[in-house]
């Protein structure tokens, strides 16, 4: 085989496993859509929070310290050495369900039977309070993250693929981040748990049922408001994952609530009704992006990868407006 | 007491159909425009000029175009950004091809060009609806700031990759570039506005405005009585496009001085509008006006008291900001969801009945 071919095949390889990392932001959309109407642009910064407050349980950080320290004169920052890893993710999930009870509580009961547009603000109002927020609990400089995943290159992959290449040319094998592969395997497990979880469980089904009806839900007796609570926690969950996943690779920083922005076209092009739809989306969009910066994104300029996601989402909705698996939208005067 | 209509007698069509058809509003409009263009060009200094005047006349303009398009004709956009950046570049490539048009027109023409840049970012929406167009409008942004990052004609091969108004006159005096005299930006700011504030205010009134309205309570029902759908939507993206183009090459011309695409009209831009106008109040002129007040003045005055006052680090108070913001756009939208023009409103029949409420 060619190297060049092998080079434009270790960038589809390394665009599925970007595609995967971009579902697992699309998932928690797709829940919350699905249960409540919700169109929730928080969900990024809410990755973003997860993985602070993760990284601050973990390091034994006081929170608030720069806030307490100037109101109080103190000079507190750390309480110890932090709990370990499980501990500190047990906790950060606990932290995650509070605030979903705490959102229910204080805004969205507010919300019910809104429009669809205002309910979009408010998430957007959710993100910068929660943006600001985390900042201000954990302190807004780039940490480190480290639950223990394997990461780097894999030099197993580049000695088995090197012999592929034609003998005579030039091929140094396939570079492929194993923490992607790891991203790939909990995702593709946590879609499964998600899938298992709505199916079978009597949960599941009240969630399935409120997605389907409000009202109906409601008159059969299931409780909207603690579906809600379920559901927000839920994504919160799925945050979680994608926080630890996106803050092992690029740290744990502002930036990484704008994978919020990256998971938009993932969830237009698959739908936003539908889990698969979010993993295929994804799938599309992170070899689209990757093929095009590889073979025409030089010519233009480079960094295509800002616009070309939307532009492919754009392009496949003038055909499907309703996404590849999104329920056909039906209007009637 | 004060909102009587009693006495208040219209005697021609024309009468009853004015903007303003209570005496008392009318009288308030004009004392306070009165006030805006004779009295503060005379007070006004360089601190009042640059964080709170100009970039107040700047964002009411950009609230005022998106307005028109998510308030009236309800086609929600992320899109301001890079149509402001739309603004800014034609402006910046005007005032450098012809050095002697007059800045006013110039403004214009950018408005005109960001237009024509709407309409084609506009064609998706006569297919693609809801959220789905909210995502699809991200598109021209990231896609509009990437061109003018990447194609260096658009910033005239200039080094840094920044664009730097020139000094531009109007009457003889200058509006833009380092010199321009604070009363001067300020009067020019506050014209532009004030003329297309008052267009604005007829056109959603009129027959246009209606049509708007009618898409955005239902597009398949307005079309059924008889209001074509792409007409309608394509002149709401195109006006409102014409309007943040404006606004964008007031930024850049009038406001900034020089612009840096990625900064100064990103995507963070394109939210700032949009909570602008929920914040004031979507298919409102005034609540335009009030969402850009607000949101400009608040983050002044926060930092005011925390740097100023309590003299608190910069960043703690950036903070604290975003989560004031934030909190209070959830609070307005759980108390209020259209905004600051409803509680007018609401204050406006309060005091047509006061001292005697039902």
């Amino acid at each position: 085989m060619s190297p060049l071919f092998l080079n434009a095949l270790e960038v589809i390889v390394n665009g599925l496993m970007a595609g995967i990392m971009y579902s697992l932001v699309a998932l928690g959309f797709v829940l919350i859509f699905k249960a409540s109407g919700i169109f929730n642009y928080a969900q990024g910064v809410t990755a973003l929070f997860a993985a602070l407050t993760l990284v601050g349980f973990q390091t034994g950080q006081v929170p608030f310290a720069h806030l307490i320290n100037t109101i109080f004169g103190t000079k507190i920052h750390h309480w110890g050495d932090g709990f370990n890893t499980i501990l500190a993710i047990i906790l950060t999930m606990l932290v995650m369900i509070l605030f979903a009870w705490l959102l229910e509580k204080i805004v969205l009961k507010h919300m019910v039977n809104q429009a669809p547009i205002i309910l979009f603000m408010t998430t957007i109002g959710l993100a910068y309070f929660m943006e600001g927020f985390g900042d201000l609990m954990w302190g807004a400089d780039i940490k480190t993250m480290d639950v223990g995943l394997p990461s780097g290159g894999s030099l197993w992959l580049e000695d088995f693929t090197k012999g592929w290449a034609a003998s005579g040319t030039e091929y140094y094998g396939m570079y492929i981040d194993v923490l992607d592969v790891w991203a790939a395997g909990i995702a593709i497990l946590l879609v499964v748990a998600l899938t298992l979880f709505s199916q079978y469980t009597k949960t599941g089904r009240a969630l399935r049922a409120v997605a389907d009806d409000h009202q109906a839900a409601l008159t059969v007796g299931i409780s909207l408001r603690t579906i809600w609570i379920i559901v927000w926690s839920l994504s919160g969950f799925v945050a979680l994952v994608a926080g630890i996943m996106w803050g092992s690779k690029s740290g744990v920083q502002f930036s990484l609530s704008l994978i919020a922005l990256k998971a938009l076209p993932v969830l237009i092009l698959g739908g936003f009704t539908s889990i698969p739809g979010a993993i295929i989306g994804g799938l599309i969009i992170g070899v689209g992006e990757k093929l095009f910066e590889y073979s025409v994104g030089g010519l233009l300029g480079g960094a295509t990868e800002n616009w070309f996601a939307y532009v492919l989402a754009l392009a496949f909705l003038m055909f499907r407006p309703q996404g590849l698996f999104g329920e056909k939208i039906i209007e009637r005067v | 007491m004060f909102y009587r209509e009693s006495g208040d007698f219209k005697t021609s069509y024309a009468e009853d159909q004015q903007s303003f058809p209570i005496k008392f509003d009318r009288y308030a409009i004009w004392i306070l425009l009165g006030f805006a263009f004779f009295v503060v060009p005379f007070f006004i200094n360089d601190y009042w000029e640059k964080s709170v005047l100009v970039p107040f006349l700047v964002w009411s303009m950009a609230a005022l175009g998106l307005n028109i398009l998510t308030g009236y004709c309800g086609q929600v956009s992320l899109g301001t950004g890079g149509f402001m950046a739309v603004g800014a570049y034609s402006c910046y490539k005007l005032m450098i091809a012809f050095p002697g048009m007059n800045i006013f027109i110039v403004v214009i023409i950018a408005g005109l060009i960001t237009a024509l840049v709407g309409i084609a970012f506009g064609l998706p929406s006569l297919r693609i609806k809801g959220f789905y167009l909210a995502v699809a409008t991200l598109a021209s942004q990231f896609f509009l700031i990437w061109m003018f990052n990447k194609i260096p004609w658009f910033y005239n091969y200039s080094a840094s990759g920044m664009i730097t108004a020139p000094e531009r006159t109007m009457f003889g005096i200058a509006i833009s570039g380092p010199s321009a005299p604070s009363w001067a930006t300020y009067l020019f700011c506050l014209t532009l506005v004030t003329i297309f504030a008052f267009i604005a205010r007829n056109l959603t009134r009129g027959r246009i405005g209606r049509a708007w309205k009618a898409i955005h309570d239902m597009d398949i029902a307005a079309e059924i009585i008889g209001i074509p759908p792409l007409q309608a939507k394509l002149s709401a993206f195109a006006i409102s496009s014409f309007y943040i183009g404006m606004a964008g090459a007031m930024l850049f011309g009038v406001y900034l001085g020089s612009a840096e695409p990625g900064e100064a009209f990103g995507i963070n831009v394109s939210f700032l509008v949009l909570f602008m106008v929920i914040v004031g109040g979507l298919g409102s002129i005034l609540g335009s006006f009030l969402g850009a007040a607000f949101l400009i003045l608040i983050p002044v005055l926060m930092k005011n008291i925390m740097v100023g006052g309590f003299g608190w680090p910069a960043d703690l108070a950036a903070h604290l900001e975003l989560v004031f913001i934030g909190g209070l756009i959830m609070f307005f939208l759980v108390v209020e969801p259209h905004g600051l023009a409803q509680l007018w409103r609401i204050t406006k029949e309060k005091l047509r009945l006061w001292p005697f409420p039902h």
